[in-house]
């Protein structure tokens, strides 16, 4: 269970418990690129609570003015393009919560990342949920989940995958799966390592701490 | 106190009399000045001080009325009490451009060897050579580091170059609708606008003042070419369409029939009044020369390395004369500098002048900013105010 008191339960909407997961992973007073950060809620605790040199980069417009205003060093932009401009080592955590699923090419934004900083945070939407595969099994649709709202011809995820899969792409460009948490229905549970197939099954998002070899 | 509720407004011209400004053409000014305006109160340790940058054809006035002109302060929306760049809180300076003619050192002005004005004497300046000169400025103000540079446009560039140059002195910087260089089809305007100066026979080789002549015509065609590209095409269908100026049908002449005719018209009249040709074209060259990766062997992260400046960059949608796509440019560029950098578009159809206008969506980011590099400098505490 997450601890509701953590410095990491802040103002975040209940449904991106992932947020308070990854927050909580963030040494404190380190140099943190938060890809795709949206309204900027995690990027602001973890630069007014845990003391963070935060930058963000986000697609959305009305994300990154808002994001602006309120202090935060954000900037526009998307993470298949502009990632290569980063510096090699420029941050020591870099974080992408929900977005990987979004992007054009996952497996060169994962490499970006690991040339950015050394240690990465990636939270999933997770495909290998049973509740997933029990939709296309039982109904023969595409899902629609807590985790997976819009239909798939509205959905901007164009690339999902399973905890698995992520584990074993992780495997391919040489990240080691340092820690995994998954999710389920609120519900945290721990690895060291990959997730279990059980997790596989029962999780509906999974957050993985990254490292390169 | 003047209208705008402005505190504390003090105009002033200092003389550089002892400091030689080596300009980037080689030529070295003696007998500098630079005149300008300052609003609010330095603090104690004086780091509250903000430097606003002008564009092109603006003045020293920003929050408040140009004495010789009439003229109400050019950015009033974003400068004054209570506003963005908040005179209650921060020192905000604002200095008439080397090569102006708001009474800074500029073609217009007298050359210490005695033989009148410089006219086309006066040497070829630089956006850099502007800023060695505000540079100067401050350093008679007694500031070490300003808290913050702000311009748009040209303005903008004097940020960058602020930033590229004394990096050290500039704790924040906020270029706003401007480009790291000037681009072809912005020189193409800029000459088009010189041209005219010169085609005109009141110009008189630049040597106009004693003659009692001014090329107004040339000026005017200038400021007008100049104008469209400050605004954009969705603006000017709004503002005018193809609305016929006080006629009920064309004329099958060439007057004013319409009413983008009329104020056009107006527009390079009216600025005739307060511009100086010759300034006009000395100020168009320094942008046209402007190219901050080029002084860097064209490599822009370069001329940003290892800087602790923090910037905001802003553009506008609807900005043809420095579109987004320069910003981006720009951020790409600081982002792989490893600066702390924020970008902002905003969405706006009224072209390159929307950062002059009421545009709410700018003034919170510019606020929002502000504040968090003041809590930063430790100006304020918590991010709260304390004033």
């Amino acid at each position: 269970m997450i601890d509701p008191k953590s410095a990491a339960a802040g103002n975040l909407a209940a449904d991106r418990i992932d947020l308070k997961l990854i927050a909580d992973m963030v040494p404190r007073d380190t140099k943190v690129l938060d890809i795709g950060c949206g309204d900027g809620a995690l990027l602001e605790l973890l630069v007014n609570e845990r003391g963070v040199d935060g930058r963000g980069l986000e697609l959305g417009q009305s994300g990154v003015n808002n994001c602006v205003a309120r202090g935060l060093s954000v900037v526009q932009g998307n993470a298949d393009a502009d990632l290569s401009y980063y510096p090699d080592n420029g941050f020591d955590t870099v974080i992408l919560s929900q977005t990987l699923q979004a992007t054009q090419r996952p497996h060169d934004v994962l490499r970006e990342m690991a040339r950015i900083g050394n240690r990465l945070i990636v939270s999933i939407p997770n495909f290998g949920h049973w509740r997933v595969r029990l939709d296309l099994l039982a109904k023969g649709r595409m899902p629609v989940t807590g985790a997976l709202k819009a239909s798939w011809y509205e959905t901007a995820n164009i690339h999902l995958c399973t905890l698995k899969d992520f584990a074993d792409l992780c495997d391919v460009l040489s990240l080691s799966v340092e820690r995994c948490i998954t999710l389920s229905r609120g519900h945290a549970t721990a690895y060291a390592g990959r997730p279990t197939r059980r997790a596989n099954l029962l999780a509906d998002q999974g957050v993985f701490v990254l490292r390169r070899l | 106190m003047s209208e705008t509720g402005v505190k504390n407004e003090q105009s002033e011209t200092v003389l550089f009399d002892s400091a030689a400004l080596k300009l980037d053409c080689g030529v070295t000014l003696n007998h500098v000045s630079l005149a300008y305006t300052t609003y609010g109160t330095l603090n104690g340790d004086k780091r509250n001080a903000i430097l606003i940058c002008h564009p092109l054809t603006c003045d020293q006035y920003p929050a408040s009325e140009n004495p010789q002109t009439g003229r109400d302060g050019w950015w009033t929306q974003a400068v004054g009490p209570g506003r963005p760049i908040d005179t209650d809180k921060y020192f905000v300076i604002c200095s008439n451009v080397l090569g102006g003619c708001g009474g800074s050192t500029g073609p217009q002005t007298d050359n210490p060897d005695g033989s009148g004005p410089y006219g086309l004497n006066f040497p070829v300046i630089t956006i850099a050579d502007m800023v060695r000169a505000q540079n100067l400025l401050i350093d008679h103000l007694g500031i070490e580091s300003l808290f913050c540079v702000i311009g748009g446009s040209m303005g903008g560039m004097q940020v960058l170059e602020w930033a590229a140059m004394h990096g050290p002195r500039v704790f924040s910087a906020v270029p706003i609708a401007t480009s790291a260089r000037h681009s072809s089809q912005n020189i193409a305007f800029h000459e088009v606008g010189r041209q005219a100066i010169l085609a005109d026979p009141e110009w008189h080789a630049g040597a106009y003042y004693e003659k009692d002549a001014h090329p107004r015509k040339g000026l005017a065609v200038a400021r007008m070419a100049a104008h469209i590209t400050y605004l954009s095409e969705t603006a000017l269908q709004r503002k005018f369409g193809r609305n016929l100026q006080d006629r009920e049908s064309v004329t099958y002449g060439f007057d004013a029939d319409f009413q983008i005719e009329s104020y056009l018209r107006h527009q390079g009249m009216s600025f005739v009044e307060r511009f100086d040709a010759n300034s006009y074209l000395y100020i168009t060259r320094a942008m046209d020369y402007f190219d901050i990766a080029a002084e860097n062997n064209g490599n822009l992260a370069a001329a940003f390395k290892d800087t602790a400046t923090r910037f905001c960059v802003m553009s506008f949608t609807s900005d043809w004369l420095f579109p987004t796509s320069e910003s981006v440019n720009l951020v790409r560029a600081l982002n792989a500098a490893g600066a702390n950098v924020s970008f902002v578009e905003i969405e706006s159809d009224k072209g390159h002048d929307a950062f002059l206008l009421d545009e709410p969506e700018m003034h919170a980011t510019l606020s929002g900013f502000l504040k968090s590099a003041a809590k930063a400098r430790g100006l304020i505490e918590g991010g709260r105010d304390h004033d």
